[in-house]
């Protein structure tokens, strides 16, 4: 007697290839529900933004009325905050990254850090705020500035850096590291010509992420004194400042219908400039793999 | 020389296992085979960790200048180990510790202030698959020159050239060297790697199952290549494959359970083994 009796699979194959069909179009409506809610996102945005978006509103700062208001102190701001948040979490990130998996010995220390940087990835963003009120704002003494901001939002993407750099790294097929090292290469020469260039796709994806999440963040902001209405561009790293998501919050919190089509408009530009980075980084990707 | 002779006598006289001795005893008179030879390696009781596994045991060999020495003995029998371990590569892999000593040119590779960069600058290695970096042909074979300091265009032309037609890929690739090295076939991606070897100058090339990711026509190429090269370099050459060790070496050692259970010329190992187990293995008894 065979353990396996084929009349009855072929008496029950039926049920089991229903269940198969109906779990895919579960599967497939679950998808969809994530889709039909961006759409319809983008769809009222576009709708109620397109009216108050013109040149004009991001050329302007502030106002008390929706039709002179624009969007240009924030959008200054929120460039300001990246030129601060890009070189700082790159460059920290980055360095950790490569510390940690290049140099560092595999010891209990290493995953405790490890593992804490991981956490630090979890930590909810107005800790970081919170953090930054503390060490930026008051013991560094930089008031409310562009500065300050920078830093925290800085401190608040690094441990996505980290991590997205990190798994770069650990990506690069050792045996290219190898050709390198046999050929009396140091750790250094190793990493500036062989994991840089090879990771560097990764660290760019990872960083670009990582900064669309700064670029949206409100919360640690408010709590480092970013300004709702303010009436000049930063025009040096110690200026006040406010910044885009800061600006939308504050007029989405307004009462009268307008205000909400000026927050409208002011999302659209902020997605343009989310858009306009991840141009950069597939640009740049692109270019580099061409070097290649 | 002398030295290393009155070490092995040490050797002998310090194992405990009678084992060992026994097979110390069998082992000297094909050792003693090529006095006369210099040698880039002298090998010295190297033991070998990896963490608490012990897999190299006592391992005394005398690797000639200008010959193929080829490495040979059934899968973990630590002949990948051993050859790594002649240019301390096996170190990437953190938990490994030896004991014993290898001396390249009559200087212990384990000594503290042999600084392994240097080391690797005159033992060159081969690895089991192609490994090109994702650069042209050109960066390829351009990079040792450049990470030691070689920036003149002229001059690093010249060495790309002359590395190319060292190992014999000239011809096929002059054309096309501004292109990605992983656009050519596996066997070419092979010897642009041994040209990228060869373009630091090295005097020892360590080659770990160099044609095994190969196909037949390729490794024949490569190995008409390594006869090509012994005039120029010595050449210490791990095969899982006997006929190739039969064909390309001039001195073969046997490895068995992280042992050096046999080594002599090529034709006495294969020939006339001294040992049941190299007898077993070469006439494919067991491995």
């Amino acid at each position: 007697m065979a353990t396996i009796n084929h009349a009855d699979i072929q008496k029950n194959i039926r049920s089991k290839v229903i269940k198969n069909a109906v779990l895919k179009w579960l599967f497939f409506l679950a998808t969809m529900v994530g889709l039909v809610f961006l759409v319809l996102l983008f769809y009222r945005i576009l709708t109620q933004g397109i009216g108050f978006f013109s040149l004009d509103y991001i050329l302007s700062f502030p106002a008390p009325y929706p039709e002179e208001a624009g969007i240009f102190a924030g959008l200054m701001g929120s460039i300001g905050l990246m030129l601060i948040v890009a070189p700082v979490s790159v460059i920290i990130g980055v360095s950790t990254a490569l510390y940690i998996e290049e140099y560092a010995k595999k010891n209990k220390m290493t995953s405790f850090i490890q593992a804490n940087i991981q956490n630090l990835a979890g930590v909810p963003s107005i800790v970081f705020g919170l953090l930054g009120l503390t060490f930026f704002v008051y013991m560094f003494n930089f008031g409310y500035t562009l500065i300050a901001g920078g830093l925290t939002m800085a401190l608040l993407i690094l441990p996505v850096i980290v991590v997205a750099a990190q798994e770069s790294i650990r990506s690069i097929p050792v045996e290219l590291k190898e050709a390198s090292y046999g050929m009396g290469a140091t750790k250094w020469q190793t990493i500036r010509r062989v994991v840089i260039p090879a990771a560097l796709p990764g660290m760019l994806t990872g960083t670009i992420l990582a900064l669309s999440r700064a670029i949206g963040e409100t919360a640690p902001l408010i709590i480092v004194g970013a300004a709702t209405a303010i009436y000049t561009t930063p025009d040096s790293i110690f200026s006040r400042y406010t910044a885009m998501p800061i600006q939308i919050f504050n007029w989405t919190s307004r009462p009268q219908e307008e205000w909400q089509y000026v927050a409208g408009a002011g999302i659209i530009v902020l997605l343009i400039v989310l858009l306009a980075m991840n141009a950069i980084a597939v640009f740049i990707r692109n270019k580099f793999q061409k070097r290649l | 020389m002398n030295v290393s002779l009155k070490d092995k006598k040490n050797t002998k006289q310090s194992h405990s296992s009678p084992k060992l001795a026994n097979l110390n005893q069998e082992r000297t008179s094909p050792l003693r085979a090529s006095e006369t030879q210099d040698h880039v390696f002298e090998i010295d009781k190297l033991n070998l960790w990896y963490g608490q596994e012990q897999a190299l045991y006592d391992i005394d060999m005398e690797i000639p200048e200008n010959q193929v020495t080829a490495i040979i003995g059934p899968s973990g029998c630590g002949k990948s180990t051993f050859i790594k371990t002649l240019n301390r590569m096996v170190e990437m892999v953190p938990i490994v510790r030896t004991s014993g000593s290898i001396k390249y040119k009559s200087r212990n590779i384990f000594d503290r202030k042999y600084e392994v960069e240097d080391l690797r600058t005159k033992v060159g290695m081969v690895f089991q698959n192609p490994n090109p970096f994702p650069k042209s042909i050109y960066e390829n074979v351009a990079y040792g020159p450049r990470i030691h300091g070689i920036k003149k265009k002229e001059l690093l032309d010249e060495i790309v050239e002359k590395s190319l037609k060292d190992a014999a890929i000239w011809d096929e690739v002059k054309d096309r060297l501004n292109e990605n090295a992983y656009g050519v076939s596996g066997g070419q991606q092979q010897r642009i790697c041994i040209a990228r070897a060869l373009a630091i100058e090295p005097d020892v090339i360590l080659m770990d199952e160099p044609t095994s990711a190969l196909d037949p026509i390729s490794t024949l190429k490569v190995e008409e290549l390594v006869q090509e090269l012994k005039k120029k370099y010595s050449i210490v050459i791990v095969t899982h494959n006997m006929q190739q060790a039969a064909r390309i070496s001039d001195k073969t050692g046997f490895f068995l359970n992280g042992e050096l259970v046999e080594f002599a010329d090529t034709n006495d190992v294969f020939s006339n083994p001294q040992d049941k187990r190299t007898e077993d293995y070469i006439t494919g008894r067991f491995g």
